[in-house]
């Protein structure tokens, strides 16, 4: 299907498919800014973001074209690299932007009526603006092969998110800080990242990351690149959330737009873990002597305890956004642990749940805004009995919290289970039972909700039956029929996690 | 206006044209010497800020409104793409300034075209986000009145 794909569009847009990918909402983003209509606005959110899962399926059918993934290189204005910025799209780069750019896609199409009620009409084309930015600056980061375009686009985004999350202001003044301490934390996360990215370059004279790998087997002892190593390390980690660097990601989750909130949750701190994979694994390399011990010293304990820790602060929430914010951080810990086991079928697991828990998520913050649009209220009362008023939004919210779980025939039994088959063949089986622990935690916290939702009578018994609009529930329940699909069959993302994971340990670039 | 900032305004009135002009000559210096585009940006708006300081921002609001501040800022990013793309459509990759004139091998004059076309919309974006970001700040109206403290 792919495939096709590729024929019928014109070879102009085939050719230059990753530049495309990222300048197509780039372009669009300074014409949404000046258009008076926010209508109009949504419109050009849609094609634009459309127009880029059109290309992330283009890369992907031509990365998947060869047997064992090609590798696709585009030198950005002609410059070959390691001298100019490289674009450089394989197996892993290809899952990530898909995964990007489908949410961000399905983002667009459902966030008009939740925007319009939440955000003032006379911003609504700047925010779709701020919106276009961040989503360029996640597709850039994900397809980009250089060290420092990646720290610029990993600012152009975050930038865009301050914003974005601020503009929750309108609806809850707490916003404000939120965006603030979000502001003051990324900017240091984005600091240390490029001081980091600093050392490698005056170690070894290069920023494109095929070159770095290849130069740092050379300067290994070097302390300049262990004390980039620790940088980069730490920066990224707090991009990502990582344990106990998550301190600004559940206020701003809980009081950025639901819009925001939902977008924010499957990309932002995915396409950070996945910059993250890429030092750790491509730049550095499994060799590099350093970095065995950080991911069994620091990665793996870290993981553990965010999926513990945050999962018990997700048990004590009332606020159904912010219950979900603690579990996002569990989940990070997840994907950390099967990371920090430094083999390909831990890597692939960790990259099966990064997936997962994009779709997962999505679907969950795209029920909530649904429900918060249509009944007002985050908290757990006012989810008392929406089952019964708003069955086909709350379904989707249930199937998606079973899937949170780890219920078979979801995409999170799926993912669990590669992680504990993975954990189990490296001999960890006590962080297998922390992960069935941190399993049980999550059928406490999500049990709590779905009993309100589903088994409690309504808070105003006379409240008509009334849904989400079907703007909402196309995408939602898409959301969850991918979900399903995922747990049934999960071939097509295994083949692609295991290539990523494949080309990671075969040798990095 | 009072009148005990008089040296301040006529030392600005006076300063003011050769700010903004200096601004000019760091954008078109930029292709050889140091300087270009975000230089000059930045130097154009402190012009346009040292007016606001000394003349009040009301005025100035007038002269350079908000709204036209920020289609500055856009157009001059839209331009930089523009160019990327029109590369794209000259057959090389994207901002591949030797694809943007059809030339013989050798000659340059893309690459000149490019860079210049590419730092007048740096400097547009600059200059017009400078000014946006200072009217956003200085321009704002507290939400609470002083009495109602």
């Amino acid at each position: 299907m792919i495939l096709a794909l590729t024929d019928i569009l014109p070879a102009l847009l085939v050719t230059h498919a990753p530049a495309l990918l990222v300048v197509a909402p780039m372009v669009l983003a300074p014409l949404v800014a000046m258009l008076p209509s926010g209508r109009l606005a949504w419109g050009f959110a849609v094609l634009g973001t459309g127009f880029s899962l059109i290309m992330a399926l283009v890369l992907l059918g031509q990365v998947q074209s060869v047997e064992d993934g090609a590798v696709i290189s585009y030198a950005m204005g002609g410059w070959a690299p390691p001298a100019g910025i490289e674009f450089r799209i394989d197996t892993l780069n290809a899952l990530v932007l898909l995964l990007v750019t489908g949410m961000g896609f399905l983002a667009s199409i459902f966030g008009w009526p939740t925007i319009k009620a939440e955000i003032a009409s006379a911003k609504t084309s700047m925010f779709f603006a701020a919106y276009l930015v961040c989503f360029t600056g996640l597709c850039g980061v994900a397809a980009t092969g250089d060290a420092f375009n990646l720290f610029v686009f990993l600012e152009i985004s975050s930038i865009a998110t301050y914003v974005l999350v601020a503009l929750g202001a309108g609806r809850d003044r707490r916003a404000l800080p939120a965006a603030s301490n979000y502001l003051l934390m990324g900017t240091i996360g984005a600091s240390f990242f490029v001081v980091g990215v600093g050392f490698l370059f005056a170690a070894t004279g290069t920023l494109n990351m095929a070159e770095l790998s290849l130069r740092l087997e050379d300067v290994e002892d070097n302390k300049a690149v262990l004390a980039g190593y620790a940088f980069i390390f730490v920066g990224l980690g707090l991009k990502a959330a990582m344990f106990p660097l998550h301190q600004w990601l559940p206020n701003a989750y809980a009081y950025s737009p639901s819009f925001v909130t939902m977008f924010l949750a499957a990309t932002a701190t995915k396409v950070a873990i996945y910059a993250l994979i890429r030092f750790l694994f491509s730049v550095f390399g499994l060799e590099f002597s350093f970095e065995g011990a950080s991911l069994i010293l620091i990665l793996m304990p870290m993981g553990l305890a965010a999926m513990i820790a945050c999962s018990f602060q997700a048990v004590f929430q009332t606020d159904i956004r912010r219950m979900l914010a603690y579990s996002s951080v569990a989940q990070v810990g997840y994907i950390l642990l099967g990371v920090s086991l430094g083999t390909a079928a831990g890597v692939s697991a960790g990259l099966v749940h990064l997936v997962n828990h994009g779709v997962i998520k999505g679907a969950l913050f795209m029920a909530v805004a649904g429900a918060v649009l249509v009944y007002q209220g985050t908290s757990l009362n006012d989810f008392r009995g929406l089952g019964r008023s708003a069955p086909w939004t709350m379904t989707a919210f249930g199937i998606s919290g079973l899937s949170l779980i780890g219920v078979p025939l979801t995409a999170g039994f799926q993912s669990k289970f590669a992680l504990v088959q993975a954990l189990l063949e490296q001999g960890w089986w006590w962080a297998a039972i922390v992960v069935v622990f941190s399993s049980v935690l999550a059928v406490i916290y999500m049990g709590r909700v779905l009993e309100a939702v589903f088994f409690q009578a309504p808070l105003n018994p006379n409240k008509r039956q009334k849904e989400a609009p079907l703007i909402i529930l196309l995408p939602l329940w898409g959301l969850v029929l991918v979900n399903l699909w995922i747990g049934l069959n999960g071939r097509f993302l295994f083949g692609l996690t295991d290539g990523a994971a494949a080309s990671l340990f075969g040798g990095g670039f | 206006m009072t009148d005990h900032h008089i040296i301040l305004r006529v030392v600005a009135k006076v300063l003011i044209p050769f700010i903004a002009l200096y601004g000019f000559y760091v954008q078109f210096h930029g292709e050889y010497s140091p300087g270009g585009g975000f230089q000059a940006g930045v130097i154009l708006a402190v012009s346009l800020i040292l007016y606001s300081l000394i003349f009040g921002i009301a005025p100035t609001m007038r002269a350079v409104t908000p709204g036209f501040a920020r289609a500055v800022a856009a157009i001059g990013f839209l331009l930089y793409a523009c160019v990327g793309i029109a590369a794209l459509i000259g057959g090389g990759n994207f901002l591949d300034y030797d694809a943007l004139v059809d030339e013989p091998v050798g000659g340059h004059l893309g690459q000149h075209l490019g860079i210049i076309l590419i730092e007048i919309g740096v400097l547009m974006a600059v200059a017009g986000s400078m000014t946006a970001i200072f009217y956003a700040f200085a321009g704002r109206v507290s939400e609470i009145r002083d009495e109602d403290w």
